[in-house]
C-alpha cells in the first residue's frame, strides 16, 4: 500500500487571495482526500442584527463582500421589502439590475485574472484586470463607490443615472465587450490555458446537484440553475440565457464566466433600452414583521438571505449563506483524485470568497 | 416578484424521514440555518430547491437537543451542521466530517447560542 501524507494547503498561500485550509492526504503526488478549515476571519455580521436598525443594516450587509456588495444590499433590502410588502418604483428595479450586472462584470473581470495568475500567465491578469478597472470607473462615476456602492436602500435606490449617462455607458460597453471579447479567446483558445484546465477537477452533473454547487461552479457541471429566472429586480422583464458547460473541468467554469461576461453587457444593454422615467424610491414606514427567504444570483452562484423580524426595529435574524459556503463541499469532491500541481488552479476554479463566506 | 417559498414545520423525530423525502424527490439542499427564539430554543430551518420553489423543513429545539445529521443523504450537509454546533451549540449526532468544534473558530464560545461567557476560547 503506497504511504499517505498529509500536506497542508493555506491559510497562507500565493493563490488564495483569502485564508481557507485545505488538508491534503497524498498518495506519492495523488490527492485522495482533501479536509477543508475555515473560520480565520469570522466577523459576526449576522449578530450586528442586535445592534443596527434595520435601515442601518443595508451597510453592514453590504459589506459582507468587497467585490459583489451591490447585490448583498440589494438582496437584503429586497427581502426587507417582500416582508414589509414595499412596491419599489420600476426605475429603481432597473438600476439594481444594471449595478448587479457591473457586479457580475467586475468580479468574472477579477477572477479572470487570478484565475490566469494561478497557472502562471501574468500577462493574461494584467489584461483581465485592465478592463475591469474600466467597470470600477463607472461604479465611480454612478455611485461615487468602487468597492462599497452605498447606492441601494429600502424603497429602492438613493441615486439615479441620468438617461444620457446610461447612453454613453451602452457605447462604451461596445468597446468594453470588443475588448472581452479579445480576452476571453485567449482563455477559451490559447494552449497553455486549455493543458492546464481540461479534465482538472471534474465535477459530475450528478455531484454538482447533490453536494448543493451553485453558480458557475453548477452550471459548468451541467446543472442549469440560475436565480435571475426567478424574475426578481427587472430580470422578469429582460431576457437571461442561462450559460452552462457539461465537461465539469477548470475550463467548462471558466467557459461559463467568459460567456456570462456578454450576457451581462446584453442585460445591461437592454435594460438601458427599456428603463422607464420615474421616481428611484418611496417613503418607507414601520418595521419588519415577518420572515422571507431572499434568494439572488451572485458572480459566484446562489445568494441566500434569510430575514425576520418582529415589528421593532431591529431584526431578530439576519442569515446570510454566501455561495462559496455551499461550493465547499464539491471542491472537496474535485480534489479527489488530482495531481498536487493541479490544486490551486482547482481551488482558484469554484471562484473562493471566503470572507463573504465567514461574515 | 415574490419568490414561491413554504415553511412546513416537523418535529425532530420527523427530520429523515422528510429529509430523505426530499432528496428522492429530487431536490437540492440550498441551506441549513438557525434562529434563537425565546431564551432557549431554537429554530432550524432546513432549505430546499426545486425548480427555483424553496422549500423550508423547520424543527424547533433547545441546546441540549440531539439532532440527527443529515450527511448521509446530503453529502455537503457537514458544512452547515457544523457551523449549528460552533456558532449555535447545537448538539448535530452522526455528521460525516465533524470538526468537533473547531470548524469556525471565533472568540466567544457559541456566539449565537444560549449561554455567552466572554473571553472563552472555543
Amino acid at each position: 500500500m503506497t504511504k499517505q501524507i498529509i500536506v497542508p494547503f493555506g491559510p497562507q498561500h500565493p493563490v488564495l487571495p483569502e485564508p481557507i485550509h485545505l488538508d491534503l492526504v497524498l498518495e506519492d503526488e495523488r490527492v485522495v482526500d482533501a479536509i477543508p478549515s475555515i473560520g480565520y476571519i469570522h466577523r459576526g455580521f449576522e449578530k450586528l442584527v442586535e445592534k443596527r436598525e434595520f435601515t442601518e443594516y443595508v451597510y453592514i450587509a453590504e459589506r459582507t463582500c468587497g467585490i459583489c456588495s451591490f447585490i448583498h444590499g440589494a438582496t437584503y433590502c429586497q427581502g426587507i421589502e417582500q416582508i414589509m410588502k414595499i412596491e419599489v418604483p420600476e426605475r429603481a428595479d432597473y438600476l439594481r439590475t444594471i449595478w448587479s450586472e457591473y457586479s457580475r462584470l467586475h468580479s468574472h473581470l477579477l477572477w479572470l485574472g487570478c484565475f490566469a495568475d494561478s497557472f502562471g500567465f501574468e500577462n493574461l491578469f494584467m489584461a483581465a484586470w485592465r478592463i475591469r478597472e474600466r467597470i470600477l470607473d463607472v461604479f465611480e462615476q454612478t455611485t461615487g463607490g468602487r468597492v462599497i456602492q452605498g447606492s441601494c436602500k429600502i424603497g429602492g435606490v438613493r441615486r439615479d443615472i441620468a438617461n444620457d449617462k446610461l447612453s454613453g455607458m451602452s457605447r462604451d460597453l461596445d468597446s468594453i465587450r470588443k475588448e472581452i471579447g479579445e480576452l476571453t479567446t485567449v482563455f477559451l483558445n490559447d494552449d497553455t490555458v486549455r493543458h492546464r484546465t481540461r479534465n482538472i477537477g471534474v465535477l459530475s452533473r450528478d455531484d454538482a446537484y447533490h453536494l448543493g454547487a451553485v453558480g458557475p461552479t453548477a452550471r459548468g457541471s451541467g446543472v442549469a440553475i440560475d436565480l435571475r429566472k426567478t424574475g426578481y429586480g427587472a430580470y422578469d422583464r429582460l431576457n437571461v440565457p442561462v450559460i452552462t458547460d457539461s465537461c465539469g473541468d477548470c475550463y467548462s467554469r471558466c467557459y461559463v464566466r467568459c460567456k456570462e461576461l456578454f450576457t451581462s453587457i446584453d442585460l445591461i444593454q437592454q435594460a438601458i433600452t427599456e428603463i422607464p422615467d420615474g421616481p428611484i424610491d418611496v417613503k418607507v414606514t414601520g418595521a419588519p414583521n415577518g420572515e422571507y427567504f431572499m434568494r439572488a444570483e451572485q458572480p459566484r452562484g446562489e445568494l441566500v438571505h434569510y430575514l425576520k423580524g418582529n415589528g421593532t426595529k431591529f431584526l431578530v435574524r439576519s442569515r446570510i449563506r454566501t455561495p462559496t459556503l455551499t461550493n465547499i463541499p464539491p471542491l472537496v469532491k474535485m480534489l479527489q483524485g488530482c495531481e498536487l500541481a493541479d490544486v490551486p488552479v482547482i481551488v482558484l476554479s469554484i471562484d473562493p470568497c471566503i470572507s463573504c463566506t465567514e461574515r | 416578484m415574490k419568490q414561491e417559498q413554504s415553511i412546513i414545520p416537523i418535529d425532530v423525530g420527523q427530520l429523515i424521514g422528510s429529509v430523505e423525502q426530499c432528496r428522492n424527490e429530487g431536490y437540492r439542499l440550498a441551506q441549513i440555518g438557525c434562529t434563537k427564539v425565546g431564551d432557549n430554543d431554537f429554530e432550524v430551518n432546513y432549505s430546499f430547491d426545486k425548480d427555483y420553489v424553496l422549500k423550508n423543513l423547520r424543527i424547533t429545539v433547545t441546546a441540549e437537543t440531539e439532532v440527527p445529521s443529515i450527511t448521509g443523504m446530503y453529502w455537503g450537509a457537514f458544512v452547515y451542521e457544523n457551523e449549528m454546533h460552533d456558532l449555535f451549540g447545537i448538539q448535530v449526532k452522526g455528521i460525516n466530517i465533524d470538526f468537533k468544534g473547531t470548524f469556525i473558530q471565533t472568540a466567544i464560545k457559541y456566539p449565537f447560542g444560549v449561554s455567552i461567557s466572554k473571553g472563552e476560547k472555543p
